[in-house]
């Protein structure tokens, strides 16, 4: 291409900006204010610069302005390198480019710096309203592309045909998406700043922690249970054992524990589980597990752990035995850590648990004293309890009675080791809520919940949950409805917002089909997809020639609708071509219509007359200055036409 | 080496008299990734490693529906050349150090526009050409002329980067055509008109003084020695008349090889006598010229020119 060719014309450069302004905007959320400015003002300095038709301004200018961007960056995130380091770099970029575009390359690395943009927004978010505007993003920067090399084009020509190669190329994609092969994890080590800060459980608590995760209405995990799922009550979702008690927060004991011993009592339920990123290594299975998946292993507790932080949503495959026993023969030094409490503190519950433990025979009768005590006295479940002072079990058994499921356990534990019984704090979720549109079961943060465990002789660690004393809706129907009006639950959540209900389980369920199909779509999945076509075992070679074939088929096809030649004919001479077939005649090559007409006469007069006119009109239609205006004329006389007689 | 060019002649040659149309098949055209291609690739190879490393579905989407973006472009830009045909057109005469002008006409016989049609000679600049659908376009393919003679097209490159620059589809024409390049005229002041009533020319041919009658007007008479009153007599019965004269100073301009100077070498004289012959055309003289081995009898008008000017281009 000759120089002039080369050089942008006028009408280009608006496209590049909008193709800038579409693939940096969303990162606003993410980036540094300053440098959202900077861009803001490049941009808008380039637009300017077009719009009143000047000069763009030399690298002396824009060179010291890289290098402050490049300092900037590297005074905000301590590297250049790394993720957000480096999209913040192709931002600069970006913008940097719009102000030194003169030639039809310089454009021509605006689009592919766009195009990979497009993928860095993917760090933040993977859900629908990501995917979609990223498609509207990727269509005018491809539209963009094409104004590039279409010469003079209008806009809406330029959109249109963009779409239309987009759409042809959806076959190709599926084809690499379901065949491509999957690798599973990082290809090099993730950088630290990979990962953002979640919301889950932790490894302490202290009063007020749980309270503040219920208030989220954040999905934690979905589950979707392969035979029928268990009851409600039965829904204990077991995190992290907090057996520690320091007067006022209660902790993993870190000492690693033998293997645990479970009896199972009844049949194990296999469910599926699909884990949101927590950033910590729980599984949160039911109680109690029964098989875990690879790489998952049980704590000694009966907690679930994993060898690595669950950072991105992940899928296993469990199964549980919700009636069983746990360690009937326990370690003595297991019991002993469980009934440990601080050496000062709470004199009244310590009275309190030695007075029961006087009257009370057997150590089962303690707890059912404890939970009567729940029961009768004026205990109130609320997520808004009042502060607790030094003393805070002494404080909240005999004077503020508020409080929510971690007081209560951590209460419960307090006094049961009082009185001699090995007790400690379970964590995790309690509950969840079916979405009657695709039957998974969804367990969000506001389902945190804090039970307690005891150890018995002969029947091991026996769950006891005195929230459920105080308040039996809490595990019987849900937090929504044991939680009086007025209290600071998540809108989505509320007991009365059934309208709201009913569109969240539609979002819901659309999200979690997305999820499950199209984002968790893995090497996992791409095995299952391919023993389900018919090819178990499929190794990468298997795959490669899959990939090959599908994806020459998927060629094909683009080929096939691009090239297929239009073999329309004029519409004049088709409905000539009808009406001869109609009456049954064959214009001889070399008879022109007129000679055709005059032998019709001779040899079926009765025809002839219809088809005369037909005659007229289709010599109008076909060599008329104005053909179009005897179509419809030519059309009704074809349509009088009498039907060939059946000979 | 011999073999290399009847290879190339076999894989470019126009598969025809030269005269006639081709039509581009899936034979002719070639396609490639652009260098904007190999970029794209590469950003793409870059993304899937980002994708793979950081866990991204939607990320592996995005990379395989820009492939699949890239497959069709791909497609598509074939299909911008595939099905067109070419017929050589006209190649007007130029003057050697001008352009030399090419005419193919593009014809476009699918109902989709062919946009961004570059034409490249081997030596010579790139013309562009969009043909709307089931439409017909000339282009005009510039190739610069040196010396005079017959300049023959060479090879002619037709590509096309539509409609997203990732590929570059093309395709060798070698259609048979050529252009007359005249020499490079030389301004120098005519020789003297030679006043002679020369032997067969016709008495007072060409003599502007005296009238002596009309004669039947050939072709080559300007229109304003059209005598108009007396050809519209008889009710314009008549063919159209000229006024002929006769006596005083009936010129005819000899202009001869050996007019031209001696002391120079022959181009230089075939431009002096080139020269001669636009600066007598436009005079609208009566001239005659004379070369070694042709010899072209007086007369004037612009066929008469022309024929002078190729006569002078084709000299050995």
């Amino acid at each position: 291409m000759s120089a002039s060719d080369d050089l942008l014309s006028r009408e280009e450069p608006p496209w590049l900006f909008a193709v800038a302004l579409a693939t940096t905007l969303p990162h606003t959320l993410h980036q540094p204010a300053w440098l959202s400015g900077l861009a803001g003002l490049l941009l808008a300095w380039a637009a300017w610069l077009w719009q009143r038709d000047q000069r763009l301004p030399g690298r002396w200018l824009l060179l010291p302005l890289a290098i402050g961007g490049c300092l900037a960056i590297v005074a905000e995130f301590g590297t250049l390198f790394g993720r957000d380091a480096g999209v913040a770099m192709l931002v600069l970029f970006m913008a940097m480019k719009l102000l030194e575009m003169r030639q039809r390359r310089d454009a021509i690395v605006v689009v592919m710096l766009g195009y990979f943009l497009l993928l860095t927004h993917y760090f933040h978010a993977q859900d629908i309203p990501t995917g979609l505007w990223l498609l509207l993003a990727l269509w005018l920067v491809t539209a963009a592309l094409i104004r590039l090399h279409a010469g003079r084009i209008g806009p809406g020509e330029t959109l249109r045909y963009a779409g239309q190669i987009g759409l042809q190329a959806l076959p190709l994609m599926l084809v690499l998406y379901l065949l491509f092969p999957r690798v599973g994890g990082p290809l090099w080590g993730l950088p630290q700043d990979a990962f953002q800060a979640r919301s889950g459980l932790s490894e302490s608590m202290s009063p007020g922690s749980i309270g503040e995760l219920v208030r989220s209405g954040e999905i934690a995990f979905r589950v979707r249970f392969d035979g029928t799922p268990p009851a409600r009550p039965l829904l204990y979702w077991r995190g992290p054992v907090l057996e520690r008690y320091d007067g006022t927060s209660w902790q993993v004991w870190p000492q690693r524990r033998p293997a645990e011993t479970i009896e199972a009592l009844g049949p194990a339920i296999d469910y599926e589980t699909t884990l949101e990123a927590h950033g910590q290594r729980w599984l949160l299975a039911l109680d109690a597990a029964a098989t875990l998946p690879a790489g998952a292993t049980l704590d000694g507790r009966l907690s679930a752990q994993l060898a690595q932080p669950v950072e991105a949503r992940r899928r296993f495959r469990l199964s549980s035995t919700p009636a069983y026993r746990l360690n009937r023969h326990e370690q003595p030094a297991t019991l002993t850590a469980n009934l440990a409490l601080p050496p000062t503190g709470n004199p009244h519950t310590l009275a309190l648990a030695a007075r029961w433990r006087d009257e009370e025979k057997s150590p089962s009768g303690i707890v059912d004293r404890a939970l009567r005590h729940f029961r009768n006295e004026p205990f109130h479940y609320t997520l808004q309890p009042p502060l607790l002072g030094r003393d805070a079990i002494d404080d909240f058994l005999f004077r503020s009675r508020r409080g929510f499921c971690e007081h209560y356990a951590a209460a419960f534990v307090v006094l049961m080791r009082a009185a001699g019984v090995p007790a400690r704090v379970v964590t995790g979720y309690q509950g969840g809520e079916f979405n009657p549109l695709d039957g998974y079961l969804v367990v969000r943060q506001s389902e945190a919940h804090a039970w307690s465990e005891v150890w018995l002789a002969e029947r091991g660690w026996v769950r006891v949950d005195p929230t459920a004393a105080v308040a039996p809706e809490r595990i019987e129907r849900g937090i929504a409805e044991a939680l009086p009006a007025g209290e600071p639950l998540p809108l989505f959540i509320q007991r009365h917002a059934d309208w709201l209900r009913g569109m969240r389980h539609r979002w819901e369920a659309l999200n979690n089909a997305w999820n499950q199909r199209v984002i968790g779509f893995d090497a996992q999945r791409q095995r299952q997809l391919l023993a389900d076509l018919g090819l178990p075992d499929a190794d990468w070679r298997t795959l490669a020639i899959a990939l090959s074939l599908a994806g020459a088929a998927a060629l094909a096809l683009i080929a096939a609708l691009a090239l297929r030649r239009q073999h329309r004919q004029p519409p004049a001479l088709r409905l000539w071509l009808r009406a001869q077939r109609r009456i049954g005649v064959h214009c001889a090559p070399g008879e022109t219509p007129l000679a055709l007409a005059a032998r019709l006469r001779r040899s079926d007069p009765a025809s002839a007359e219809a088809f005369d006119p037909v005659v007229r009109l289709f010599l109008l239609a076909r060599y008329a200055p104005t053909p179009n205006l005897y179509l419809a004329a030519l059309r009704a006389a074809v349509a009088r036409l009498p039907r060939r007689r059946s000979a | 080496m011999r073999r290399f060019d009847a290879l190339h002649r076999w894989l470019f040659r126009w598969r025809s008299d030269g005269t006639a149309a081709i039509v581009l098949d899936r034979r002719r055209i070639y396609i490639l990734p652009s260098r904007s291609g190999l970029l794209f690739a590469a950003a793409l190879v870059v993304m899937l490693l980002g994708a793979i490393n950081y866990n991204l579905a939607l990320g592996h989407a995005l990379v395989f529906l820009l492939a699949g973006i890239g497959m069709v472009g791909m497609v598509h830009g074939f299909r911008n050349l595939h099905g067109l045909r070419l017929t050589p057109g006209r190649c007007a005469p130029v003057f050697a150090g001008e352009t030399a002008e090419f005419e193919l006409l593009v014809d476009n016989p699918r109902p989709l526009a062919r946009r961004m049609l570059v034409f490249a000679a081997d030596p010579g600049h790139p013309a562009t050409l969009t043909v709307d659908g089931r439409q017909q376009a000339k282009i005009a393919i510039p190739v610069p002329s040196r010396r005079r003679g017959w300049l023959v097209l060479p090879r002619v490159r037709l590509s096309t980067r539509y409609p997203l620059g990732l590929f570059t589809a093309w395709s060798y024409l070698q259609p048979e055509m050529r252009c007359l390049v005249y020499a490079r005229p030389l301004a120098t002041p005519l020789p003297e008109a030679s006043a002679s009533a020369a032997p067969g020319s016709g008495a007072g041919n060409g003599g502007q003084e005296d009238f002596a009658g009309f004669r039947r007007r050939q072709p080559a008479d300007p229109l304003r020695h059209v005598a108009w009153k007396a050809s519209a007599r008889d009710g314009g019965q008549r063919p159209l008349l000229v006024k002929q004269f006769a006596g005083g100073s009936e010129t005819e301009l000899a202009l001869a090889w050996q007019a031209a100077d001696p002391a120079q070498d022959d181009e230089t004289r075939i431009a002096i006598l080139t020269g001669w012959v636009l600066e007598a055309a436009r005079r609208q003289l009566h001239y005659s010229l004379a070369l070694p081995g042709v010899t072209i009898p007086a007369a004037s008008g612009e066929a008469h020119c022309r024929r002078c000017l190729e006569a002078l281009a084709l000299l050995p």
